[in-house]
């Protein structure tokens, strides 16, 4: 691959990433309101996407062999945990991440 | 620069600080193993900032991929963005030139972040916006350049520290869950989602496919759409209840 091949790669990359995020607010987000059901949606969706994305993050865990997803499960009931009693970003964050560190690199 | 926005937007930024070094990094050490150094990592965060778009970046690099299929797959991949910006079209009005940039930069983390951020009193809400966008995209950019430079010898043992990214969606999901407030309905949107996803990896699996996003998207979406009457319901006694 020559490094022109490369660049157009990377910029044909670059603008379809870009074309994914613009899109939305090319159709909906000049001026006016946008139709309501997109209005509904756009209200409705965050809750569903961050589960969407935590699911996404465990997709790889195998439940039947390995060590049987129980780090990640186990880590992300901690984090939630500790976000539920003490309500601090950075404290949950980093007790599930330590932990969840420690788990892989040293228990299973 | 607002340096008051700056400073309050820098501590939600920590977890994707942690995620975006270490996924940077890994990243700047495959893109080196296919014959691209930091630089190349440097411009591929700079114009494209993606996560796994850019790791798929890489095989594409290496493969010397036709055009078409790099604009396909990059499609499939990051095809869920589009819905990202529904949730942010009222949030980014009015944020005048920085809304470009503001787009541009919707990863899935700066997405999470910015769809709950609140900012706090007497800081200009564009500005903190713009704050938590910049300084997610230079962690990923530091992260691909460090990765591309000095990865390799890093003997500190990293391994599980991406799990970052993980507890961060875990947070905003429970902080979420908490904003909702009681009944059963309320949750129903974070309830989709996780079937609608766990459905779509199983399904995929046995596919032997890899791309859960899209099934899941449409899942929810479908879902979302039938359960309008009942949602929208609720939403608006929320409303009412606030303004009270």
């Amino acid at each position: 691959m020559t490094t022109a091949q490369a660049v157009a790669s990377i910029l044909v990359m670059a603008g379809v990433t870009f074309l994914t995020r613009v899109i939305p607010f090319a159709l909906f987000g000049r001026g006016g309101q946008p139709p309501r059901v997109v209005a509904y949606l756009g209200q409705v969706l965050p809750p569903a996407v961050i589960a969407m994305l935590i699911v996404y993050c465990l997709r790889n865990i195998d439940l039947f062999s390995g060590s049987h997803g129980l780090p990640e499960l186990l880590c992300v009931a901690v984090t939630a945990i500790l976000h539920v009693w003490k309500g601090n970003n950075l404290l949950s964050i980093f007790g599930g991440t330590i932990l969840y560190m420690v788990l892989v690199q040293a228990v299973f | 620069m607002d340096r008051k926005a700056l400073a309050a937007a820098f501590p939600v930024t920590i977890p994707v600080l942690m995620g975006y070094l270490s996924i940077g990094m890994a990243f700047g050490l495959m893109l080196q193993a296919v014959g691209y150094g930091p630089l190349w990592a440097v411009l591929m965060s700079l114009i494209i900032y993606a996560g796994s778009g850019q790791y798929l970046g890489c095989t594409l690099l290496a493969t010397a991929a036709p055009l078409p299929q790099v604009a396909m797959l990059t499609l499939l991949l990051n095809f869920r963005h589009i819905f990202y910006g529904l949730s942010l079209l009222d949030k980014f009005k009015g944020t005048g030139w920085r809304k470009p940039y503001l787009i541009f930069a919707l990863t899935d983390e700066t997405y999470a972040l910015l769809t709950g951020a609140v900012p706090p009193a007497g800081v200009n809400a564009a500005n903190y916006y713009f704050s938590i966008a910049i300084l997610d995209h230079s962690y990923w950019i530091a992260g691909s350049l460090l990765g591309g430079t000095i990865g390799s010898l890093i003997t500190f043992n990293t391994e599980g520290i991406d799990f970052a990214m993980t507890a961060l969606f875990v947070v905003i999901a429970v902080d979420q869950w908490k904003a909702a407030g009681k009944g059963l309905r309320r949750h129903l949107p974070a309830l989709i989602g996780i079937v609608c996803a766990a459905a779509a990896v199983v399904v995929t699996r046995m596919l032997s496919s890899d791309n859960m996003i899209i099934p899941s998207l449409v899942g929810i979406c479908v879902l979302l759409l039938a359960l309008r009457r009942q949602l929208e319901e609720t939403e608006n006694k929320r409303e009412e209840g606030t303004a009270v």
